[in-house]
């Protein structure tokens, strides 16, 4: 019988620590894939962010280091100010990218340096036990908004990636999402592009947002996730292309 | 050239590949040497939007296996103390260089010694350490960042350059030592990309039971070869010595001209001057305390050294402080006049 669907090489073969239904298996699958195509295993070096992806080394078989909480892209712009030949991502949650990182994304964006980053929007700290984010929706529970989140006191989700686009160093920003299978294709082909524009020499930075479930810190099964995005994630966060 | 520009073009020779940096006085003509010497050498220039972002791009240079350092004073240095934990953790070569400023807070923009406490115990959260040079010229300056980065490559750890506004400023005749120092193991820990190998990760996060631990373990057994190893210390007349005075960087440069007048007035005084603060010179200290002396501490800060010399002179002698902390230089007329008030003249 010929294998119709397998595991790509950057992929590693092994047990996941993500809780079933959790999206960031999905990106971190694309990002590999993406990798692959483009066959620059070899000259990648990928950052992980401090939250549920932190350990992701563990699954992503490039050269990779884990940085503090929402410095990757400091970090990044020394490795590939040093390394122009070499292809530096940053994965970062919502937390790691909108909330402690804010400084680090803007200024990394507003130089413009010749980085990807892969931002994964599940509107809550995974991490630290489903507190709010700056891009959880109005009236969501999370452990620190019993209520829902309110916009007085607490403010509106943060559109971060809206943000981003409006500075010229910002060369491509896209928003994603992993909800069906459509949209996880998008989501690889916009993963794909990010990485070809550096690979190109493209001058700036792109960015991919994927908006992605947290079926455990949203009280929901993985099935009602999927469509909380669809739903309402989607109404906060549209998806499409913001720039590029 | 002032003592800033000199300690950067040091660093230049000796190789550093990438600065990074974020303005703060009394450090400003690093960055600006630096904006124009780097690329006229073909190397990395980049003024940062933080010390936070400095640090961090400092991490990510050095993880790819550059020579790399960045510069600050004091409020600059607190915002960099988590990027320098995590270097520590994740065993990563850097040169810090902190151009001490009074403090606390805002402080002043006047020298300063007090930021000892911070640049030897670590400063940032967790059980570390970082090499400390505590140099009290330009030319030691100078020589003291070839080794800084030696060292740094040596044992994977960061080492901090501990001057002063007053040395930062300063003009003095120099030369600039070429010849390459230490032979240093390969990088083969440094993300190039896995071409051909297996993946490097480079990490401070150690989960699993004892994991950590044996990581801290084997941390401090570096730590211990350091001590052993690297202790830098200058010593004056302390084996005739009644009384000796121990001071580092600037505050040392008046020390000795306070005891030349000490001595020429027939006081038995002598002096020892800790170059590295980490690794503490504990055994020379202890040594020259074995016999009764009394030791006085001098610094720019209201007492911080002065615990290391009690520590090594472990209550065998008395050890007495003087200082002038919030950018106060204790002068020589006032290091001779606390000289003179521990000699006790009527039993002699
Ligand atoms: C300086 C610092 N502050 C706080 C934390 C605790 N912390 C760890 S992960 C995290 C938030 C993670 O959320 P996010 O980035 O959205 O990632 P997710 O887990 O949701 O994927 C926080 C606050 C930390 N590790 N370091
Ligand atoms: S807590 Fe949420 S984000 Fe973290 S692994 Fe579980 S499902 Fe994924
Ligand atoms: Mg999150």
């Amino acid at each position: 019988m010929k294998p119709v669907f397998t595991r790509t090489a950057t992929l590693k073969d092994c047990p996941t620590h993500y809780c079933a239904g959790c999206g960031h298996g999905i990106a971190h699958r694309l990002i590999a894939e993406a990798i692959d195509e483009l066959d620059i295993r070899g000259r990648t070096i990928g950052i992980a962010p401090v939250g549920c992806a932190v350990l992701a080394y563990n699954y992503l078989d490039v050269d990779m280091i884990e940085v503090a909480h929402g410095r990757a892209p400091a970090v990044a712009t020394g490795m590939k100010r040093t390394n122009p030949d070499k292809i530096i991502f940053s994965y970062q949650g919502d937390g790691d990218l909108a909330a402690i990182g804010t400084g680090e994304i803007i200024h990394a964006a507003h130089r413009g340096e010749q980085i990807t980053v892969i931002f994964i929007n599940n509107a809550v700290f995974g991490m630290t036990g489903g507190q709010m984010a700056p891009t959880t929706v109005l009236g969501q529970v999370t452990a620190t908004t019993p209520q829902g989140r309110k916009p007085v006191g607490e403010g509106y989700p943060l559109q971060v990636s809206e943000l981003l686009a409006i500075l010229p160093g910002a060369i491509y920003v896209e928003r994603c999402s992993v909800h069906n299978p459509a949209q996880v294709r998008k989501a690889k082909k916009a993963i794909k592009h990010a990485f070809e524009l550096q690979l190109n020499g493209a001058q700036g930075l792109s960015l991919v947002e994927v908006l992605s479930p947290c079926p455990v810190y949203w009280r929901m099964t993985p099935v009602k996730a999927m469509e909380w995005i669809k739903k309402e994630m989607t109404k906060v966060f549209p998806l499409g292309r913001l720039k590029g | 050239m002032c003592g800033n520009e000199a300690l950067a073009e040091a660093a230049i020779i000796a190789g550093l590949d990438a600065y990074f940096g974020y303005p703060i006085t009394p450090q400003n003509e690093i960055s600006a040497y630096m904006s124009k010497r780097m690329p006229e050498e073909g190397r990395v220039f980049l003024q940062s939007e933080s010390e936070l972002a400095a640090i961090n791009m400092v991490f990510g240079a050095s993880a790819t296996g550059k020579r790399t350092m960045t510069t600050s004073s004091s409020p600059g240095i607190s915002l960099m103390q988590e990027g320098i934990s995590y270097l520590a953790g994740a065993e990563l070569p850097a040169v810090v260089v902190n151009v001490m400023r009074g403090g606390p807070g805002l402080g002043n923009i006047a020298p300063s010694q007090g930021d000892y406490f911070q640049a030897t115990r670590g400063g940032g959260h967790g059980d570390y350490r970082t090499i400390v040079f505590g140099p009290s010229s330009v030319q030691e300056l100078v020589d003291c960042m070839p080794l800084a980065f030696d060292l740094a490559d040596q044992y994977r750890m960061t080492v901090v350059v501990l001057a002063d506004g007053i040395l930062g400023q300063m003009m003095e005749p120099i030369v600039f030592e070429r010849k390459p120092r230490r032979k240093l193991p390969p990088k083969d820990w440094a993300l190039t990309g896995a071409k051909g190998r297996e993946q490097n990760i480079v990490r401070s996060l150690w989960l699993g039971d004892r994991v950590l631990e044996e990581h801290n373990y084997k941390l401090q057994a570096k730590y211990e070869q350091v001590q052993k190893n690297e202790v830098l210390c200058e010593q004056y007349e302390v084996e005739t010595a009644e009384i000796v005075v121990v001071a580092y960087g600037v505050a040392a440069r008046m020390v000795r001209a306070a005891v030349d007048r000490a001595r020429e007035q027939g006081i038995k005084v002598g002096w020892i001057r800790p170059i590295t603060l980490w690794p503490f010179p504990t055994e020379q200290i202890s040594k020259a305390a074995d016999e009764f002396r009394i030791f006085l501490t001098v610094e720019m800060s209201n007492g911080q050294m002065v615990e290391d010399i009690k520590l090594a002179a472990a209550g065998k002698t008395p050890v007495l402080f003087f200082g002038r902390p919030g950018g106060g230089i204790p002068s020589v007329d006032e290091i001779l006049e606390r000289i003179r008030q521990l000699t006790i003249p009527a039993k002699r």
